[in-house]
């Protein structure tokens, strides 16, 4: 019986006619030459269990270069006996975003407030140290903790500022107004390498020798500004979708200006792009690792320097692939958030 | 009439670019007067109610809603707006905003109500125009009948003086316009200011004291209700009512 449902599944979706089934049978072909030989590479004749490389002696992954780099790949330079504050700061995020789902809908306020104007602080104390703890100076600072903090620094930064750029962009006042379009033309057209050389290379050249500011923080605020004008045009076009009669409404019931964006006419905005943020927020993710070009150490920059060790040459692939899947698995939580917000509020909306 | 004057027009006029929507209008009502504002489509009525709480901007021209002149400071106009309650023709609810959010939202942040009292406020008015039981709901779930008198329960929150009505059963099945009707004949009996842009020429002659028929930009006929009806003078006014009547 069930048999007899499968096949006639299979007639159905794959070879309902001459065409279909051409195209099905090809992308069965290239299912076959190529998911086995990743599958028997990467676990069947993987070597997990071990400390050098030459406990590697199959021909499948050498997984005993991600495990004996680990913590390098993870922390960068960072010192061993602190790693805990740089845990607590992320377990602390995390938390806080988890208990998000849990809360009643008026202390979602307060956590987004704490997130945005809080949490940052308390992360770089933690991470940075003061109030007795080592300090730990940002250009030791690495792997997929820095990745992360320069990725979650360009969220909770360029979000409010993406917000006043797209509502400073429809402004009636003409001073906001052109800022705002020149701003966000500006970082729009310019390449985000082209911003993080500036940031690391130029910015210290244009200002006097006594100014100093740290140089993962300039490429963070970098970052931010970067991806602001992004979510300010996404933000843009979720204003430009509201009816003029919210607008009406609010207006006639004496809000005044800022009253009327934050009750009314963001939050329909905001939910209407989550999508889009989404996206620009994914994207902002996986642009981080270009970093590693004007010579920080994150994750990529991290997994350069163990595949050029003496001992360890020959692992470029395993290395990638491990970034690969790190990268896919956070930019998958971040897809599958947002679209758990959205449906929240579509059942909301009705 | 010695009551006192609470909107005053004088020689407003209005363009969008080059159209000239309101040309040279002079209107003033007294205090709870109700006043229908009719004419065909395109003829300026609702941009007029629309300037009288600066949803619109008029270039030449006064707008005075009591002592208030309006002008560009934005002090007068939020004033003014607190004074002046609208209903429009698409009813405007916040559609992320329960009907009781909707209608608590201005007084407990414009006005710095406490919630509890706003809320009180709310229900009371919800009350009035009989969807008490609909509060929790989002808008999307209500009837367009229901969401325009949520909408004017909404707009009674902030305890006007004045209530414009924007052509208020136009987007409504007719077997709605009745009930929102009914809330207006009560609020208008209970004494309120009205303007309304409504061609429902049965509640006009039931409530209105008086009928301004526009068009073309311009108060062609203004009248007494009784006498609108039975001794209409200007000839596109007659052409209008044979039509509507």
């Amino acid at each position: 019986m069930n048999m007899k449902h499968t096949f006639y599944w299979c007639k159905k979706n794959l070879f309902s006619n001459w065409y279909n089934s051409i195209i099905s049978i090809f992308c069965i072909y290239l299912i076959i030459i190529t998911i086995p030989p990743f599958v028997d590479w990467a676990f069947l004749s993987a070597t997990f269990e071990g400390k050098l490389k030459t406990d590697c002696k199959s021909n499948g992954a050498c997984w005993v270069f991600v495990r004996v780099w680990l913590e390098k790949f993870m922390y960068g330079f960072y010192p061993v006996e602190n790693i805990w504050r740089i845990n607590l700061s992320f377990l602390i995020l995390i938390l806080t975003i988890g208990a998000s789902f849990f809360v009643k809908e008026k202390f979602k306020l307060y956590i987004l407030f704490f997130l945005i104007f809080i949490f940052p602080i308390i992360a770089y104390i933690l991470i940075r140290g003061s109030f007795g703890m080592e300090i730990v100076e940002s250009r030791e600072w690495g792997g997929l903790a820095l990745t992360f903090i320069l990725a979650i620094f360009g969220i909770l930064v360029s979000f409010p500022l993406g917000v006043l750029l797209a509502l400073g962009r429809r402004s009636e006042l003409p001073v906001f107004k052109y800022f705002s379009i020149c701003f966000i033309e500006f970082w729009r057209g310019i390449p985000l390498i082209t911003v993080l050389f500036a940031a690391a290379v130029m910015f210290p050249l244009l200002l006097p020798a006594d100014f100093f500011v740290d140089k993962t923080l300039r490429i963070a605020i970098g970052i931010a500004i970067f991806e602001s004008a992004y979510i300010a045009e996404v933000v843009r076009g979720g204003l430009q979708s509201l009816p003029k009669g919210q607008y009406d409404a609010a207006k006639s019931l004496g809000m005044g200006y800022w009253k009327m964006n934050f009750f009314i006419i963001l939050p329909q905005a905001i939910k209407t792009v989550i999508p889009g943020i989404a996206n620009t927020f994914i994207a902002l993710l996986k642009d981080t690792p270009l970093i590693v070009l004007v010579g920080m150490a994150e994750i990529l920059g991290m997994i350069n320097l163990a595949k050029a060790n003496p001992y360890w040459l020959g692992m470029a692939v395993e290395g990638y692939v491990f970034a690969a899947a790190i990268f896919w698995v956070a930019s998958f939580f971040l897809s599958s958030y947002s679209q758990k917000l959205e449906k929240k509020f579509s059942t909301e909306k009705k | 009439m010695n009551k006192e004057k609470v909107i005053e027009l004088i020689k407003v006029n209005k363009w969008y670019d080059d159209f000239h929507v309101l040309k040279d209008i002079d209107l003033s009502v007294y205090q709870g007067e109700k006043i229908i504002v009719c004419g065909p489509s395109g003829s300026g009525k609702s941009t007029l109610i629309r300037c009288i709480n600066r949803l619109e901007e008029h270039q030449e021209g006064l707008v005075k809603v009591h002592e208030h002149v309006l002008d560009h400071k934005t002090k007068n106009i939020e004033k003014i707006r607190g004074e002046v309650g609208m209903v429009f023709q698409q009813f405007n609810l916040f559609p992320h905003l329960s009907i009781i959010d909707n209608c608590t939202l201005s007084p407990s942040w414009v006005r710095k109500m406490a919630k509890k009292d706003a809320e009180e406020l709310a229900m009371q008015y919800l009350t009035k125009v009989k969807i008490a039981d609909q509060a929790l709901k989002f808008p999307g779930q209500l009837s367009g009948g229901q969401q325009q008198r949520a909408a004017i329960a909404r707009a009674l929150c902030m305890e006007p003086k004045i209530m414009l009505f924007d052509e208020p059963t136009s987007a409504l099945d007719p077997e709605m316009i009745k009930e929102v009707l009914d809330v207006m004949t009560d609020l208008a009996k209970a004494g309120m200011t009205m303007i309304v842009v409504s061609h429902e020429m049965a509640f006009a002659k039931e409530v209105a004291d008086r009928v301004i028929f526009m068009d073309e930009g311009r108060i062609v006929e203004e009248k007494p209700t009784q006498e609108f009806f039975s001794n209409p003078e200007n000839e596109r006014t007659k052409l209008f009512l044979s039509q509507i009547l």
